[in-house]
């Protein structure tokens, strides 16, 4: 009995401060999203009309399609990138001196805010930008290329720079997990490199590869201000369409989209949890 | 913590010093109004346009007011007008926005009988003519949503009713900006915006209210549509509209949309753009950095907004009284100086203008060819002797708006309609 009442005691605070802080706003949106609005308030009522809008609206499909587009995309190239680092800080280097080095490297960009990070990818992809000025000067192109700059391309190169390092933390510790003579039994068994990567070290990452998964893809279906930047506007995904409405005091339609946006990303987290399941893997 | 708050507590202080208290209440009560006036804060908040710093710093000098800034884009001072009314005191919005905030309630009318200048301010703002020949633009007309019918009023009187719900500051006329060394030949109709001789190489503003209006100066132009009132669309109207130029941003003609003051100015500078909706400091900017940038007038009339203060619900009493007198010290002329140097107008000209130089006012105001080297109030040579301003005088540009910034009826349709343009 006391020990239970300990184990309760215990989980308490934690228990609070997700009450508090995660549920009850949570709850506070799906509440708003049944709301009325008028051009200048919100009033309390319960009408299906914002879920209608969105649900009838092309838009949203265009939206969430754009989201889900950038989501995978990113995911796919910060997963190569991000294995591809975690594998040579883990395997590669051998010291435990020059991987923490190496790996600090990796986390020195993020000692600045994202949105310098992001925006100074700006005068960089410009028309008369470095990268253009540099490739005719090379001779490789004689028109500066335009799609380099506020275009997909762009979103997503921003992306994949802000979010690699949150897949390579998670596969590098899965990596540094891994028992070293599984390896050698592994080459002992006459496995080749690749078959190594294939059977042992691909399945025994999982776990880092999930989390790194979730992040990225949480991160990105979350976002509003790299796609705004980047794209100069001109490309919208679902968090655009959120802080437009917010600007324009659209609550309860904001929080409809919220809460559609909501529901769409757990049930992404839901699939990849039946993937991996990732309490028994640690 | 309000103002209030720290009021009282600097009163009680005050109170609270050895002897004070007995020298206080003896002290007669101009005296006492004073020394509080110097403990007063108020809270303004607006764009960017009209916060700045100097503002705040010279009526310390001039009044003992402490007035604390806050600068925002015009999508967050709706937002913070209509949503949050004890954050402000003093409301800094553009007469649209008024529109859609005075239902709301947190603004309070003002007493024009309070305003010394009242009688000097401009036409514009109070019948709607600039001169009695002029006629009124489409849109929201700043003389439309100035006046409510008393002091409680909630709904916009349609004459000089002597409560006033904005104090006009600043106004001007808005046009297309261009990189005439980029174009190399002379733009004149805002047709241009959509000419495919600058695809990839225009842009608009993504402020729906206003981005709109210049789509449906562009569409007129081109002779697509013909509108009822560009300041009120219907559906029809707006889907016409917005389904020209999503054809348009389809086939590439935008290079970007921005929504801050910045983008544009980056948009501009860096060549990105040759030719966009832009804002009359922004090109200011443009050419503080040495690149040609004219803000190009347009046979078709400009875009016109205004700006004014308006007073919080809750001000009463002393800050009240402070309110007042920081406006009138505003339409007093050094602030219209000071923005008239930077290119825009001031609701009460005649008073600005023992505030800027002879070649300044001839310059800005006058149309006339500048004399001398004309700086911005921050030191930046804009125009070199014998440049006149572009649009000339002050009554050829004010005098050719063909629409004002506005809220229209259908304007959740046009914002999702909008959004629709921005996915597309």
């Amino acid at each position: 009995m006391t020990k239970q009442v300990t184990a309760w005691l215990q989980a308490a605070p934690m228990a609070v401060v997700l009450l508090a802080f995660l549920v009850a706003p949570i709850i506070m949106i799906v509440i708003v999203s049944f709301w009325g609005a008028t051009e200048y308030s919100i009033y309390p009522d319960f009408q299906f009309d914002n879920y209608a809008f969105l649900f009838g609206s092309p838009v949203t499909y265009t939206v969430f399609f754009n989201t889900f587009y950038y989501a995978g995309i990113t995911w796919a190239l910060t997963l190569v990138i991000g294995f591809t680092v975690a594998y040579f800080l883990a395997f590669e280097v051998r010291s435990l001196k020059w991987q923490i080095g190496l790996f600090l490297l990796c986390t020195i960009p993020f000692w600045t805010s994202n949105i310098i990070r992001m925006i100074s990818w700006i005068p960089f992809l410009g028309r008369n930008g470095l990268t253009n000025s540099t490739l005719i000067s090379w001779g490789i192109i004689d028109e500066p290329l335009e799609w380099l700059l506020f275009s997909d391309f762009s979103v997503i190169l921003a992306f994949v720079h802000l979010y690699t390092l949150f897949m390579v933390v998670p596969i590098f510790n899965s990596m540094m997990r891994i028992d070293r003579s599984l390896i050698e039994a592994a080459r002992d068994g006459g496995a080749s490199g690749w078959q190594t990567l294939r059977h042992v070290i691909i399945p025994l990452c999982k776990p880092g590869i999930m989390i790194g998964t979730i992040f990225v893809t949480t991160l990105v279906m979350g976002d509003f201000i790299t796609v705004r930047f980047m794209s100069g506007s001109q490309r919208a995904n679902v968090g655009r369409l959120i802080s437009n409405d917010i600007s324009l005091l659209q609550y309860p339609s904001a929080s409809a989209t919220a809460v559609v946006l909501l529901v769409a990303v757990l049930i992404v987290i839901g699939l990849l949890l039946r993937l991996v399941d990732i309490r028994k893997e640690l | 913590m309000t103002t209030i708050s720290k009021i009282r507590y600097s009163r009680r202080s005050m109170l609270k010093t050895g002897g004070a208290a007995l020298a206080a209440s003896a002290l007669p009560a101009p005296m006492v109004w004073g020394q509080e006036s110097k403990n007063i804060v108020l809270r303004q908040f607006g764009t960017g346009v009209s916060n700045l710093n100097e503002v705040a710093t010279k009526v310390k000098e001039d009044l003992g007011i402490t007035l604390e800034m806050t600068a925002l884009d015009t999508d967050s001072v709706t937002q913070r007008a209509a949503t949050q009314p004890n954050s402000f005191d003093i409301a800094d919005i553009e007469y649209f926005v008024a529109k859609k905030v005075w239902p709301s309630g947190n603004l309070q009318a003002m007493d024009a009988s309070k305003i010394d200048n009242y009688d000097k301010i401009v036409g514009t703002f109070r019948d709607g003519k600039l001169t009695p020949e002029s006629t009124i633009a489409q849109g929201t007309a700043p003389h439309t949503v100035g006046f409510v019918d008393g002091p409680n009023g909630t709904e916009f009187a349609d004459n000089e009713s002597g409560w006033m719900t904005l104090i006009p500051t600043i106004y001007n006329a808005d046009t297309l900006g261009i990189r005439p060394d980029l174009i190399g030949r002379p733009i004149e109709s805002w047709t241009e915006l959509l000419n495919p001789e600058f695809a990839g190489k225009a842009s608009i503003l993504d402020i729906s209210s206003i981005g709109i209006m210049d789509m449906a100066m562009v569409c007129e132009a081109m002779g697509e549509i013909q509108y009822g009132d560009k300041g009120n669309m219907t559906r029809e109207e707006i889907d016409k509209t917005i389904a020209i130029f999503i054809e348009a941003k389809k086939n590439g003609q935008f290079r970007a949309f921005w929504k801050t003051f910045d983008e544009s100015v980056n948009l501009m500078a860096s060549g990105e753009v040759v030719i966009q909706s832009m804002w009359s400091p922004a090109i200011t900017a443009v050419r503080s950095r040495g690149i040609p940038c004219v803000y190009q007038p347009l046979k078709e009339g400009y875009r016109s907004w205004g700006g004014g203060i308006g007073m919080s619900a809750a001000l009463s009493g002393m800050e009240l009284d402070a309110a007042y007198e920081y406006i009138n010290w505003y339409l007093s002329g050094w602030v219209g100086g000071f923005l008239m140097r930077q290119g825009y107008y001031s609701a009460v000209p005649e008073t600005s203008k023992a505030f800027m130089s002879e070649n300044e006012w001839g310059y800005w105001f006058e149309g006339k060819e500048a004399t001398d080297v004309i700086t911005s109030p921050f030191g930046d040579p804009l125009a070199q002797v014998g440049e006149v301003r572009d649009g000339g005088d002050f009554y050829s540009r004010m005098g050719a708006v063909a629409c004002w910034n506005s809220v229209m009826d259908e304007n959740q349709y046009m914002v999702r309609k909008w959004n629709e343009f921005v996915a597309a």
